[in-house]
């Protein structure tokens, strides 16, 4: 149901993933999307894949997590393999029929995009689970503090980013409450045409938003109270510090793209 | 066979994530129709979950539901229309409401149940009067209402349904004493006005003990046990261990009683304490005027 969407959930855990700097976390999140859009051979890839298991594996996240995550997806790689397949027109010709035609081109392109895009996913995933959406936007505000000096509002971006995300297991336990007690009442949300079941999704919605406009003016309030006022002179009660296990994760990251940049020159598509 | 009967349920939130948390174990209870019943248990026992169960909001992980010797789950098309013989009123209901006049929003479970417009009508004005909600309110926008009052719109929202089984989920929480007296007393009002099957689930056993007759007590996931009101009182310790109380009345005249003291009934709420103690002293009197 609703609890099964997994992006953006944090599983808590001591590994060394889960206790890297955010930001380094972020900066290798980074240069693992590089790799995977520097890489244009399947080798490159599988340096890739490589990268990526290392790193489930020393989160001690299970696997099928990684699963999990894709599932929201699936439609997306099936539409982008779809319109690779049948526009892509080089090497050999697979398959004619009518209009349409299948090259071997088409094919390698496919598969080639739905693994880099099930990858992409798969890392950034692993972001999250390993990292509390709290010091993610803690890093957040420390790498973009040094524009504070353009006026560039870090800080009130980085809250506004906390509150949202501290909202939204709140939102999805509420929806969840709110359908379950209109269900008790009758509602259908299951069955029926497109427009009923869109009506049916009007008692759910309007108390939502009145939930959520409450929880933001009391939010608000409580902020006040605490004499919240910017992040002017504000410090913090966890201080970011990077370890030497930090530095020696980034140089993974630079040996992986470094392998990526090598295997590109040794083995083409 | 009662009206509400469960097989070794167990219920488990989160299965296969490190969140895994079995909230209810190996429930078994039998509930007679007709009764009304409070369910307490301490802070997160499942008494929630268990509720959702009666409904089929929730499939059980095992085990079963029956509810009217039919078995819940058993034919996915039959769901729909045992909820409607099950009325669930959540924790704050209020939360729930969203249509434009109360009116409306009460309307919203009968006319689901695909009743005509003067049926619905007829149980609308019905159950308004039994909670207590006096006719203009009716076409007022439920947002405009004070909490106590929001509180008894969604209340009579699951009441005009006229399900064979009410239950009740916290429903005097956040409530100031007098809105809370006033959901109780519509709750044994509605018990002797429709005679049917009632479950008040509380952690507050003041409440619970001066409104229901059987009491299912709840702990750790599993029915610590289900009995009549004074068999439950009579095992005070354990119910303070379990961090539950029995009511403040009910103790100070077991003392009394250990002083002593003759009567008969058990006490549970204050109003029937000071009738007793009254015809108490009105004896007393009368043997020292003897
Ligand atoms: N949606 C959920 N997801 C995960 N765990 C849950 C969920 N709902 C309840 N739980 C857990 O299941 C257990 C039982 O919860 P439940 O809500 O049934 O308790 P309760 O007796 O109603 O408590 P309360 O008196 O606070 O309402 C709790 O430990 C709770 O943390
Ligand atoms: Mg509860």
């Amino acid at each position: 149901m609703i609890k099964d969407i997994t992006i953006g959930q944090f599983f808590p855990g001591k590994s060394v993933i889960h206790r890297l700097d955010p930001r380094i976390k972020l900066l290798l999140t980074v240069m693992y999307i590089v790799m995977l859009f520097m890489a244009d051979s399947f080798a490159g890839l599988g340096a890739g894949i490589l990268f990526l298991l290392i790193s489930f594996l020393l989160s001690g996240i299970p696997m099928k997590m990684m699963a999990k995550s894709i599932k929201p997806i699936v439609p997306i790689i099936i539409f982008t393999g779809i319109l690779n397949l049948f526009f892509i027109s080089s090497g050999d010709v697979l398959l004619e029929w009518k209009f349409i035609k299948i090259t071997s081109g088409g094919v390698t392109t496919m598969v080639f995009m739905a693994v880099r895009i099930v990858l992409l996913i798969c890392g950034t995933s692993l972001l999250t689970y390993t990292t509390s959406p709290i010091t993610l936007t803690d890093a957040i505000e420390r790498i973009l503090s040094p524009l504070k000096v353009i006026k560039f509002p870090a800080h009130e971006i980085a809250m506004m980013m906390t509150i949202a995300l501290r909202f939204i297991p709140t939102l999805i336990e509420e929806t969840d409450k709110i359908m379950s007690a209109q269900k008790a009442r009758g509602a259908d949300m299951e069955t029926g045409s497109l427009i009923k079941r869109a009506k049916a999704l009007i008692p759910i919605l309007i108390p939502l938003f009145v939930s959520a406009f409450r929880r933001a003016e009391e939010l608000a309030l409580a902020m006040e109270c605490r004499c919240y006022r910017g992040g002017e002179g504000r410090t913090r009660l966890k201080q970011l510090r990077t370890a030497p296990r930090d530095y020696f994760a980034v140089a993974i990251g630079v040996a992986f793209i470094a392998a990526v940049i090598v295997l590109n020159r040794f083995s083409p598509i | 066979m009662g009206i509400i009967r469960t097989e070794d349920l167990t219920y488990i939130y989160g299965e296969g994530t490190p969140f895994r948390k079995v909230a209810i174990d190996n429930i078994n209870i039998d509930i007679d129709e007709g009764e009304i019943v409070g369910v307490i248990g301490h802070t997160g026992s499942g008494k929630s979950t268990l509720m959702q169960h009666l409904n089929g909001l929730l499939k059980p992980t095992s085990g079963k539901v029956f509810i009217d010797g039919e078995e819940l789950f058993a034919d996915k098309s039959r769901l729909k229309e045992i909820r409607f013989k099950v009325g669930l009123v959540f924790q704050y209901p209020e939360y729930q409401l969203f249509e434009e006049t109360v009116y409306k929003d009460i309307a919203f479970g009968p006319k689901n149940m695909g009743l005509d417009e003067a049926e619905v009508d007829r149980r609308i004005r019905e159950t308004a009067r039994l909670v207590g909600l006096r006719e203009e309110l009716l076409a007022k926008s439920p947002f405009e209402l004070s909490g106590g009052q929001k509180r008894r719109v969604a209340i009579a929202g699951v009441m005009a349904m006229e399900p064979k089984v009410l239950i009740l989920d916290e429903p005097t929480a956040g409530l100031d004493p007098r809105g809370r007296d006033r959901i109780l007393g519509l709750i044994k009002e509605y018990h002797a006005e429709k005679g049917t099957t009632v479950l008040l689930v509380s952690h507050s056993m003041e409440d619970v003990a001066r409104t229901v007759s059987k009491i299912l007590v709840m702990s750790d996931a599993k029915v610590f046990m289900y009995a009549d009101r004074s068999s439950v009182f009579a095992r005070a310790d354990e119910l303070t261990s379990m961090g539950l109380t029995v009511p403040q009345v009910t103790r100070v005249f077991d003392r009394l009683r250990a002083m002593g003291i003759e009567f008969d009934d058990e006490v549970f709420s204050v109003d029937y304490a000071k009738d007793l103690v009254l015809r108490l002293l009105e004896k007393k009197r009368r043997h020292t005027v003897d």
